[in-house]
């Protein structure tokens, strides 16, 4: 298994992600992988692998078919020349005529093929073709030869043609083992065509021979770069499979190698991960269904409670002092608490999402008029409105009640006088039209503090005040109301002293009632 | 004032509420349990039932129906489960009306009041009897028929196919009906209109599926006819 080594990624856990497969990588990174594939770095391998090998096996068995041929060849010619030479009666002092009709001779027993004989001896020159000297003699075979009893060969190329040139010099047996040269010095030529057409083929083959070798290579190469990658895919898939949410996502285990043992990890990695957010979410139901649980029993007896307090409220009056105030203490707390349990009870839906949007084609100005009415803040003089007629959304009326009341009585409780309540529709930036009501107070304004907390669940801006007349839910609420209607809500401060609350619900004209 | 006969299990919501409604001028008359509630009808003969819907034994959703099948008494669910789920189902059962638990005696009495409301709207100036297609409409006698067979209607029911066969083809949205049939002065949910309607064309419409008295406007809310 060839392993290519991933630059700038330190080695991690095992669950550690392919190099840009999640869906969590950067694109940045993603991209230089890419330009680089491991495809292509695992066929790039393979191939130079092959090459090398390839490469180097035809090399070698070149060079020693080479080599044996051109030395049998050259055996050959040398030890035949050699005998001529020593077989042939040589009348010396030699004679120039007549010499080249031996050379003749000789050049025609040639082995293993003809070849042109020269014959130097002293100022004579004789050939038995029609140059009495050959240009193909090089100095170094002439100073090889006269040195050399047994006699000398090279190879030479001249012109693209191969010639294999052997010096032979031609001696006097002085004893057994002396000998003297006679200064006769016979040169034969032989063009070595056949041999290095030989080569030639020789090279051709070997060259044939490793380029299917490189191309064959491909297939093993394609192979397994396609058993790596596949793993990574599916590896890529399923961290994008958990990415979105499907946290049973697994991967099937192949095999027993690296690759199998990376499934394996992000199988159990997986499961982990599943746990542990299985968990999660058990305990987080548990906790929702608690506050529900515990909202739905305090309702009991809330109900028998709020129904009599009616009743203490009235008679107040007709007790002694001590007595009325600690009855209207209780009846007072039995309202807020009820207040409370609904506020928890509408969170508790929320958070179970639950809550369901009813809505209807309603006047927006209208609606708002009669929430003021039902909370008698119609003929208030510390509100303000400014409410043009014509506006219609489709609104749960219900929950934008909620909205509007908790907006202007937040405003009342802890901004100042006047409240004003606007209404506008606007074109947002993307283009569509939205209803906007902006509920703002004259009062001290929200700190700077208190603002990302502000729509906090039983977040209070004034840690001092520590009990104040609403459930501490109303704009935790308003918010989840907003938000089920696809809209926004924004608290901020005026420039010149006071909070403003920012609604904005898109007003789309889609599917219709029942 | 009115006779009302409350259902309901726990002693101390039922003693609040008998308490609270008697300071208002009611008669009222409580059970502990839906089986004793049936009972005491026969006997006590109210005006109007408050209903519980969570009962040990018979559920209120079950007497509810059980009423429903012989009487036009007029029934107000008093529930806990303020769910949309909950409130539907007993609206379905028949109830005219719902008030989630816990409810001001001040409260309960408007709902008491607004349902038992005389049904005159419409009745002056017009003939007493009013037919449409199979549909006769008696406003004096608040009664209804089709093709000559009565229909036992809940008063919600009937009182929307008053309101609503009073001007025919003229449109009426949830919250008009609300404000009108059912006397809701503030924002009370759509689902009140939209049970009843489906209970009214039950036993109006020939075809549920494709009503031809009471017709929905799709984004503005129903109508009475054209027929």
């Amino acid at each position: 298994m060839i392993t290519v080594p991933r630059p700038g990624r330190p080695r991690g856990g095992g669950n550690e992600r392919a190099d840009g497969a999640g869906p969590a990588a950067p694109t940045r990174k993603r991209s230089r992988v890419r330009a680089f594939g491991l495809r292509t770095r695992l066929l790039a391998a393979f191939l130079l692998v092959a090459a090398v090998s390839a490469g180097t096996t035809s090399a070698l068995t070149y060079r020693e078919a080479r080599n044996a041929l051109l030395q049998t060849a050259q055996d050959t010619a040398v030890s035949t020349f050699r005998d001529q030479v020593e077989r042939t009666g040589w009348g010396l002092p030699l004679q120039e005529e007549g010499l080249e009709e031996i050379l003749r001779d000789l050049a025609r027993t040639g082995k293993p093929r003809p070849w042109v004989v020269f014959a130097e001896y002293g100022s004579i020159r004789a050939s038995s073709g029609e140059n009495p000297v050959s240009s193909v003699i090089t100095p170094q075979l002439r100073r090889a030869a006269t040195a050399d009893r047994y006699g000398s060969f090279q190879r030479v190329v001249k012109d693209g043609v191969p010639y294999l040139t052997i010096g032979m010099p031609t001696v006097f047996k002085t004893g057994p083992d002396s000998v003297l040269p006679s200064g006769l010095v016979l040169y034969a030529v032989m063009r070595m065509t056949d041999e290095q057409v030989n080569v030639d083929a020789l090279l051709i083959a070997a060259r044939n021979g490793a380029l299917p070798g490189l191309a064959v290579a491909l297939v093993p190469a394609l192979l397994a770069a396609r058993s790596v990658l596949r793993p990574v895919r599916e590896l890529r898939r399923a961290a994008r499979s958990m990415g979105s949410g499907r946290l049973d996502t697994r991967i099937p285990v192949r095999g027993r190698d690296e690759l199998a043992d990376l499934a394996d990890t992000f199988n159990e990695s997986a499961g982990q991960l599943e746990r542990s957010v299985g968990e999660l979410r058990e305990a987080e139901a548990r906790a929702r269904r608690f506050a529900s649980d515990v909202s739905h029993e305090l309702r009991t007896p809330l109900a028998g409670m709020l129904a009599v307090t009616e009743v203490l409220d009235e008679d107040a009056d007709r007790l002694d002092a001590d007595t009325a105030q600690a009855v209207r203490l209780v009846s007072t707390e039995t309202g807020k608490l009820a207040v409370l349990v609904e506020d928890l009870m509408e969170i508790s839906r929320f958070d179970a999402r639950a809550a369901e949007l009813n809505s209807d084609e309603i006047d927006v100005a209208e609606a708002i008029r009669k929430t003021l009415q039902a909370r008698h803040w119609a003929d208030d003089d510390r509100i303000r409105t400014e409410l043009p007629a014509g506006i219609r959304a489709r609104l749960d009326p219900r929950r934008f009640d909620v909205v509007i009341a908790n907006l202007v009585g937040n405003a009342l409780r802890h901004g100042g006088a006047p409240v004003s309540v606007l209404l506008r529709t606007e074109a947002s930036s993307s283009g569509t039209l939205v209803l906007v009501v902006e509920v703002a107070d004259r009062g001290p304004g929200i700190p700077a503090a208190a603002l990302p907390h502000i729509f906090d669940r039983f977040y209070k801006a004034d840690a001092a005040r520590t009990r104040s007349p609403g459930s501490g839910l109303g704009l935790a609420i308003t918010l989840e109301n907003v938000h089920l209607h696809g809209g926004t809500i924004r608290a901020g401060n005026l420039p010149g002293g006071g909070a403003v609350f920012t609604v904005e619900i898109p007003l789309r004209a889609e599917e219709a009632g029942r | 004032m009115s006779r009302v006969l409350l259902v309901e299990d726990d002693p101390f919501v039922r003693e609040g509420v008998q308490l609270g409604l008697r300071r208002r001028g009611h008669d009222v008359r409580a059970a502990g349990t839906g089986e004793d509630g049936l009972a005491a009808l026969a006997e006590f003969r109210p005006d109007l039932l408050l209903l519980d819907l969570m009962l040990p034994g018979m559920t209120g959703v079950q007497v509810c129906r059980r009423i429903r099948e012989h009487s036009q008494l007029p029934i107000i669910m008093l529930t806990a489960r303020g769910d949309d789920f909950d409130v539907v189902i007993g609206l379905e059962a028949g109830a005219d009306d719902y008030i989630v638990k816990p409810a001001r005696p001040e409260v309960i009495d408007a709902r008491i009041r607004a349902v038992l409301r005389r049904m005159d709207d419409g009745s002056t100036g017009r003939p007493a009897i009013e037919v449409y297609g199979d549909l006769t409409i008696d406003r004096v006698g608040l009664t209804a028929s089709k093709a000559g067979r009565p229909l036992t209607l809940a008063p919600s029911e009937l009182r929307l196919l008053l309101h609503l066969s009073a001007a025919p083809e003229q449109v009426f949205s949830r919250q008009q009906l609300l404000e009108n049939v059912w006397e809701h002065t503030f924002h009370a949910d759509g689902r009140l209109v939209d049970a009843c309607v489906a209970r009214l064309r039950g036993k109006i419409e020939d075809e549920v599926g494709n009503p031809r008295y009471v017709q929905t406007l799709r984004g503005f809310g129903y109508r009475f006819g054209p027929l």
